[in-house]
């Protein structure tokens, strides 16, 4: 039972990491080996794999983007013709509207928690069970659950939970702490960190499965080497576990990071942004705005801020984070 | 490296099984949204012959539905969509979409549906329910579509007009001309300019919902007629250690239901049609709205946690409170009855519960006894076949309109249809509306959702302390300034 657990996300973290870069690769490769011959049968096979995927990707992808880049600049109900064109008065309007500054606002919050606590909390919890221990294997799957259930359930159990004088609250007084209660989804000053821990309860176990993939991957040879040479636990790892997980660390960190960006399901259904907007997020304001609202020009504009964000962030990180992770699988690729 | 090769191998055979059942699926949806597919046909019946047999009642209503329709088409009045049908034409799909995914309406709609395919075999009714929250969004993407509905439900007001300007509701107003006085005043809130765009099948206030026992134990004898009285039972409540009010501030909507009262109370009928039509709150009566709203929410009487307590899901919503012995009352529409059934187990709770109209405010100008409501409607969308307002025209026979209160789904708008109403509650708030000098439309729904939206956060943040009674006017305005 280990082994099909670890193995499958192994081979996804390797995908994630090298994903394009390999696939460049591959097909350079695959032009250098056969110059004439099965030019034509290269290039069926090509429209055939890629083909349906590129579809779906441009349509589903791609349009939309450009699509919402378009609608952005009018004043556009989604209902009557679109005629309106106001420029770049919906930009103006939302960088001038505290609502969604708080949203951004909101989301940064959540980025700095995800990164600052949930992944090294999901660090310390994947080298718990990457240790020797009775019943490994049970314990990564109750951790690894809650990422399998929908969005949707988690917020629905999790709104059940959290109502006054529910479970949470029956939990804490019965073991003493009753002063602790709060409320928990109806106060404005601790909406958001509610909805951070149960985000935090949803997401650690991809966090947790990915590192523990990543720990699995250290050679057992290094770290038996130092022990040998006296080295402590600690510096084992820190000094051989931690950074041989760099990568593994920084693609966690960047999807994390976007999904924190993207973050919409679970405050949607707990909180629905508020009580008062104090859990909104970009994504929720958006909805709020664009869909019940039928401000459909100025939620593009929402969209297209957030795409930005997101677009600029993740070619940044790229750039200066993870371009030694790709450089390397580069190399080894092209070997 | 055999592993890993060999999971990319099955990966890439997942992905084409994939991408074939996509393509499967894309000829399904292309084949459902053909207006004559035989898939639809199928699913339509099959989903008729499960709700037939689940509720008899709808089975009685067939035989007399039929009737009534054959009777309609035989007076001299017949529109043209009546006749066309009756002459048993060409096959015709109409699309259907309400908002009741629950019984009792959603058995009540497909029955009346079945009655009518059955006197009319060439009409294929196909019906989607869809849930209330995700409705107006629904719409909006289903009417920008190729492909959009035929009935769909409408509550009037703002949203309905705002579909009118964009071109995309039938305009009725011939269509209903021979039976549209038989709801009276109540289809006012459903037409644009003088023309009928839709039609209310329901029509009901709001009005508080209370548990009598709690009320008897409070010492409460008579319902607070006044404003004042209302929190001096508050007041009683919480001294006999009760919740007073339950409250769904999370939803936002059932928080505006209190300020819009108080507005109709405080403004003048020249003040309220003036606002409406120029979307402008500045007479002082809308901040006096607030400062009275302010006095209730001193007093303290909403349930623990209310800015985070849905209206109507779980026993932990407003309404599931109520129903459940846990709060006293809860300002709320006539669907009130039906949604306490649905969360609580105590079958006697029926029993307990009595409503009280919205209490007046003490030396108020607004009209005395006016009352806040809505009603469900629905509007044939502009490209919906004829038989879409002989449809409706047969959904509003007295018969079936008797039938949906009997049933308890709803408040009939049909005159003499009132006689199947069984709730004593019901009947009670029926008199309250039909006694009513003013029945003013939602604000929210009236404003539009724009506006409307706005003006239920703000009164949400007046309710949390973070709007000003003046603040709300504020609201009202910056929304109204940004379409």
């Amino acid at each position: 039972m280990r082994q099909p657990l670890s193995d499958p996300i192994m081979t996804s973290t390797e995908a994630a990491t090298t994903g394009a870069t390999a696939a460049r690769a591959s097909q350079a490769r695959a032009a250098a080996r056969r110059p004439r011959t099965g030019g034509a049968r290269k290039k069926a096979e090509l429209t055939l794999f890629i083909g349906p995927a590129f579809i779906l990707y441009a349509a589903f992808a791609i349009a939309p983007i450009v699509l919402a880049f378009y609608y952005s600049v009018y004043d556009w109900d989604g209902i009557t013709p679109l005629t309106h064109y106001i420029g770049l008065a919906n930009f103006r309007r939302a960088f001038h509207d505290p609502v969604f500054l708080e949203s951004v606002r909101h989301n940064f919050y959540i980025v700095f928690l995800t990164v600052l606590v949930q992944i090294p909390i999901a660090l310390g919890i994947a080298s718990l069970l990457n240790a020797k221990l009775r019943g490994r294997a049970a314990l990564r799957t109750i951790f690894f659950a809650p990422y399998v259930l929908s969005e949707v359930i988690t917020a629905v159990i999790w709104q059940l939970i959290l109502q006054p004088d529910a479970l949470a609250d029956k939990v804490l007084q019965s073991v003493g702490l009753g002063s602790l209660v709060q409320g928990w989804l109806s106060d404005p000053k601790v909406a958001l960190w509610t909805l951070f821990v149960v985000a935090s309860w949803k997401y650690i176990g991809f966090g947790i499965i990915l590192l523990l993939a990543g720990l699995q991957g250290v050679p057992a040879e290094l770290t038996e080497a130092a022990e040998v040479d006296g080295a402590s636990r600690w510096k084992v790892f820190r000094h051989i576990k931690l950074p041989l997980l760099g990568p593994t660390l920084r693609i966690l960190a960047f999807l994390s990071i976007i999904g924190s960006l993207q973050l919409f399901d679970l405050v949607y259904i707990l909180t629905g942004g508020g009580p008062i907007n104090s859990t909104s997020t970009m994504v929720v304001y958006l909805t709020d705005h664009g869909f019940h609202r039928f401000q459909f020009g100025y939620g593009s504009a929402i969209a297209v801020i957030l795409f930005l964000i997101s677009f600029v962030f993740s070619l940044a990180y790229q750039r200066f984070v993870l371009r030694r992770d790709t450089e390397g699988a580069l190399t080894s690729a092209a070997r | 490296m055999a592993t890993r090769s060999g999971s990319t191998a099955s990966s890439n055979g997942r992905r084409l099984s994939a991408l074939s059942l996509i393509a499967a699926s894309a000829t399904l949806l292309s084949a459902c949204g053909g207006s004559s597919g035989s898939t639809a046909a199928t699913a339509s019946s099959a989903g008729t012959s499960s709700a037939a047999t689940s509720a008899a009642a709808p089975a009685t209503s067939a035989a007399a539905g039929t009737s009534s329709a054959a009777a309609a088409s035989s007076a001299p009045a017949t529109s043209a969509a009546a006749t066309s049908a009756a002459t048993g034409g060409k096959p015709v799909t109409l699309t259907w979409w309400h908002n009741s995914t629950a019984d009792p309406g959603k058995s009540y709609f497909q029955g009346v549906a079945d009655a009518y395919t059955k006197a009319h075999p060439n009409v294929t009714i196909k019906i989607l329910p869809i849930q209330n929250e995700q409705l107006d969004t629904k719409l909006a993407l289903g009417l920008e579509s190729g492909n959009p509905p035929s009935i769909i439900q409408s509550n009037g007001g703002g949203k309905l007009a705002a579909y009118v300007k964009a071109g995309k509701i039938q305009d009725l107003t011939a269509a209903t001309s021979s039976w549209i006085s038989s709801i009276g005043a109540t289809g006012s809130g459903w037409q644009v300019g003088g023309k009928v765009y839709g039609i209310p099948f329901s029509s009901g206030v709001v009005g508080f919902w209370y548990n009598k026992d709690q009320f008897t134990k409070a010492g409460i004898t008579t319902p607070p007629a006044t404003w004042a009285d209302l929190i001096t039972d508050v007041g009683k409540l919480k001294t006999a250690g009760e919740t007073p009010i339950a409250i769904g501030a999370k939803d936002k909507w059932p928080t505006a239901f209190y300020w819009d009262y108080l507005a109709i109370r405080e403004c003048s009928k020249s003040i309220l049609d003036t606002a409406i039509a120029t979307m402008k709150i500045t007479d002082p009566c809308w901040t006096k709205a607030g400062t009275d709203l302010q006095q209730l929410i001193a007093a303290k009487p909403f349930q623990t946690g209310f800015l985070g307590t849905p209206a109507q899901t779980g026993a932990g919503s407003s309404a599931g409170l109520v129903a459940n012995d846990k709060a006293a009352m809860e300002l709320m529409g006539h669907w009130d009855p039906g949604v306490f059934s649905g969360l609580t187990s105590n079958k006697k709770f029926e029993d307990n519960i009595g409503w009280f109209p919205f209490p007046n405010v003490d030396g108020a100008p607004g009209v005395p006894g006016a009352a806040l409501g809505g009603g469900d409607g629905f509007s044939c969308t502009a490209k919906a076949p004829p038989e879409c307002a002989d449809f409706l025209k047969f959904l509003m026979s007295k018969d079936n309109q008797t039938q949906l209160g009997s049933i308890g789904f709803g408040l009939p708008t049909v005159a003499g249809a009132e006689v199947g109403l069984k709730d004593p509650n019901l009947i009670t708030l029926l008199k309250f509306r039909n006694s009513a000098p003013l029945v003013q439309n939602y604000l929210d729904t009236t404003f539009g959702v724009n506006v409307g939206n706005a003006l239920n956060d703000a009164v949400v943040g007046l309710l949390a302390g973070t709007v000003k009674p003046d603040g709300i006017a504020k609201a009202v305005a910056d929304a109204a300034a940004s379409q």
